[in-house]
């Protein structure tokens, strides 16, 4: 269980994170979702303790993360895989971080053999693939067998087949009981291995929900429409309100705001032909994009320059 | 997959090859920090390089300075005699302190480059104890090490000067060997010094720019100002005020250098002010 309470982060100028406040609970997998840049990373290091909250304050197990007795077995974390000392190997940079929490050494070795990393372990890191990276920072995640997992971006740049085992394993930590919290700024992963979700823009709360609702919540149902009049079809449906674009192939409009039966019913009355009308279901993708509109929007506002490091 | 919802066992399948781990009693505390920091420090080559270059260099030049005054000596035995041949035996150190910079250097400022920080303190969040475990760690490798070159430097310059009828030993003159461990406790405090500006930096260029700069550039520049100015500053840099605990005579020097330990004294209030502000940023700046 994290709970964050009006927890806000500022650098200079830039306010990070502003006012958040949400809970993560245990058994289910919960998805963090914003673009780039909202806050959901510096979110996860206050979480940790790595950096200090200008205002607020957020517990993990009802207590903030320095104060728990073995903060290993409680929260186990990977926020950047290459976060590791590349000139140590696998076997040390794990048993180093189980020293400080007193786990028994043969605890490294089983978590090598979980994540497939044991022919190397006493390899140096620095020669690692990402793949194999993400690997270790997930073994140093399992490590104090912890109540609640936290991964930042844990599929980026992975092959499919990472993906897969990845999203495998943080629905069976989260089957187990466990409070799995991970970010993302890629809805269609999300979909796939979230159950709840907390949506975050420009370090703001936007949405803290499941994802069907947050589909239903956010995204209309569109409606393609096919015919051969198309101009005077769009022109009949925006007199009645609809919101047409016809920005995909010739002749077909994409409807919004408008009911299917009443899309056919005035095409009949006014006699124009129609050879398609179908629903087509949003996306989280979509509703993600829809409601983040605003942040996007103000990033891309930004000159190149300066949005490059931000 | 299929027996995943078999409630009675919880999910091992998932899982192959994890045992329970055994119950925890109390909290994490310095005994794991300690042999944590162990195992960081010997796990990585830069501290078998830095340590191994540091004794190589001070050992090296200590017994080529010996070996080359000894042989070409022009000066009497009676002459020689007055002079702190026991420390020049260790006049190795003079560089071997900079790489005891760079060793103490690069144990606290390689967590930054390589971002080890971060995932060390999502293990370990309680920062004082991790500080001061890395503190000891640091201080005891470097201590061990720097009493190797400074007995083996000894022991090599007393072997060279013996073959010009000099007897070097750790009982005569009765300073000897408290310079003689003097020298190990000086390197250990380069270390020690590096080692709190590198937690005050967190970078590892600026921090042995830094090191080096107050304990040898910083000699080299007053060498260069008015006499008068000299006398006044001379004794408190930290290279000068230090070298006086491996050193075996003052006399000549009094009123113008320290003693043996008020000197190490001063040259470890460097260290120390080093390490406060080191602490400082590391408890309070965001890691």
């Amino acid at each position: 269980m994290i709970e964050a309470v009006g927890l806000t982060k500022r650098y200079g100028e830039k306010l990070a994170v502003n006012d958040l406040s949400f809970t993560v609970k245990p058994g289910q997998v919960t998805g963090f979702l914003g673009p780039n840049g909202a806050g959901k990373s510096t979110t996860m290091r206050m979480i940790l303790g790595l950096d200090a909250p200008t205002s607020g304050s957020v517990t993990v197990g009802g207590r903030p993360f320095r104060r728990i007795a073995y903060p290993l077995r409680e929260v186990g974390a990977l926020l950047d895989a290459k976060a590791v000392h590349g000139g140590r190997s696998a076997y040390n940079h794990l048993l180093c971080l189980a020293q400080t929490n007193n786990l028994p050494k043969r605890r490294v070795e089983e978590v090598l053999g979980l994540v497939g990393l044991t022919a190397v372990a006493k390899k140096r890191s620095k020669g690692f693939s990402l793949g194999m990276g993400q690997r270790l920072g997930i073994a140093a995640a399992l490590l104090g067998d912890p109540k609640v997992l936290m991964f930042d971006e844990p599929v980026n740049g992975l092959d499919p087949e990472g993906i897969l085992w990845i999203r495998n394993l943080m629905k069976a930590l989260a089957a187990e009981g466990r409070t799995v919290f991970v970010s993302s700024h890629l809805m269609s992963e999300m979909e796939n291995t979230a159950d709840h979700l907390i949506v975050i823009g420009r370090g703001r709360l936007v949405a803290d929900c499941t994802v069907q609702e947050f589909i239903d919540n956010n995204s209309e149902l569109s409606i393609r429409v096919r015919t051969p009049e198309p101009a005077k079809l769009s022109g009949l449906l925006a007199d009645k309100g609809a919101i047409v674009r016809n920005d995909g192939e010739e002749g077909e409009l994409l409807v919004t705001k408008f009911g299917m039966s009443d899309i056919g019913d005035l095409a009949f009355d006014n006699q124009v032909r129609i050879h398609e009308l179908s629903p087509i279901q949003a996306s989280l993708e979509q509703a993600f994009m829809e409601l983040t509109k605003d942040s996007v929007e103000y990033h891309a506002a930004v000159p190149a320059g300066k949005a490059a490091s931000a | 997959m299929s027996t995943i919802t078999d409630a009675t066992t919880p999910a091992p399948a998932a899982f192959p090859g994890l045992t329970p781990l055994p119950p925890a009693t109390g909290r994490a505390g310095i005994g794991g920090a300690l042999r944590s920091e162990w195992t960081k420090i010997r796990s990585v080559k830069s501290t078998v390089w830095t340590l191994s270059a540091a004794v190589v260099i001070s050992v090296g030049i200590g017994a080529l300075a010996s070996w080359g005054q000894s042989s070409h000596t022009t000066e009497s035995a009676a002459r020689l005699a007055t002079e702190d041949l026991t420390a020049r035996t260790m006049s190795g150190i003079f560089l071997g302190q900079l790489v005891m910079v760079v060793f103490g250097a690069l144990a606290v400022t390689s967590e930054y480059s390589t971002g080890m920080i971060r995932t060390s303190l999502s293990a370990q969040p309680r920062r004082l104890q991790m500080f001061l475990a890395k503190l000891v760690v640091v201080a005891l490798v470097a201590f061990v090490v720097g009493e190797i070159i400074s007995f083996a430097s000894f022991f090599i310059g007393a072997h060279f000067w013996s073959a010009k009828g000099i007897h070097l030993s750790l009982s005569a003159p009765h300073e000897a060997l408290q310079a003689v461990i003097g020298g190990g406790l000086y390197l250990a405090g380069a270390a020690l010094l590096a080692f709190g500006i590198g937690a005050a930096l967190r970078h590892t260029a600026g921090t042995i720019t830094l090191g080096v700069f107050l304990l040898f550039v910083a000699t080299v520049i007053v060498n260069f100002m008015p006499q008068s100015w000299q006398a006044d500053i001379d004794k408190y840099l930290p290279a000068n005020a230090g070298s006086q605990v491996w050193s075996t005579q003052h006399t000549a020097d009094v009123g113008t250098a320290f003693g043996a330990w008020a000197g190490f004294g001063v040259y470890m209030v460097y260290a120390v002010i080093a390490l406060i502000a080191g602490l400082w940023v590391f408890q309070r700046k965001d890691a």
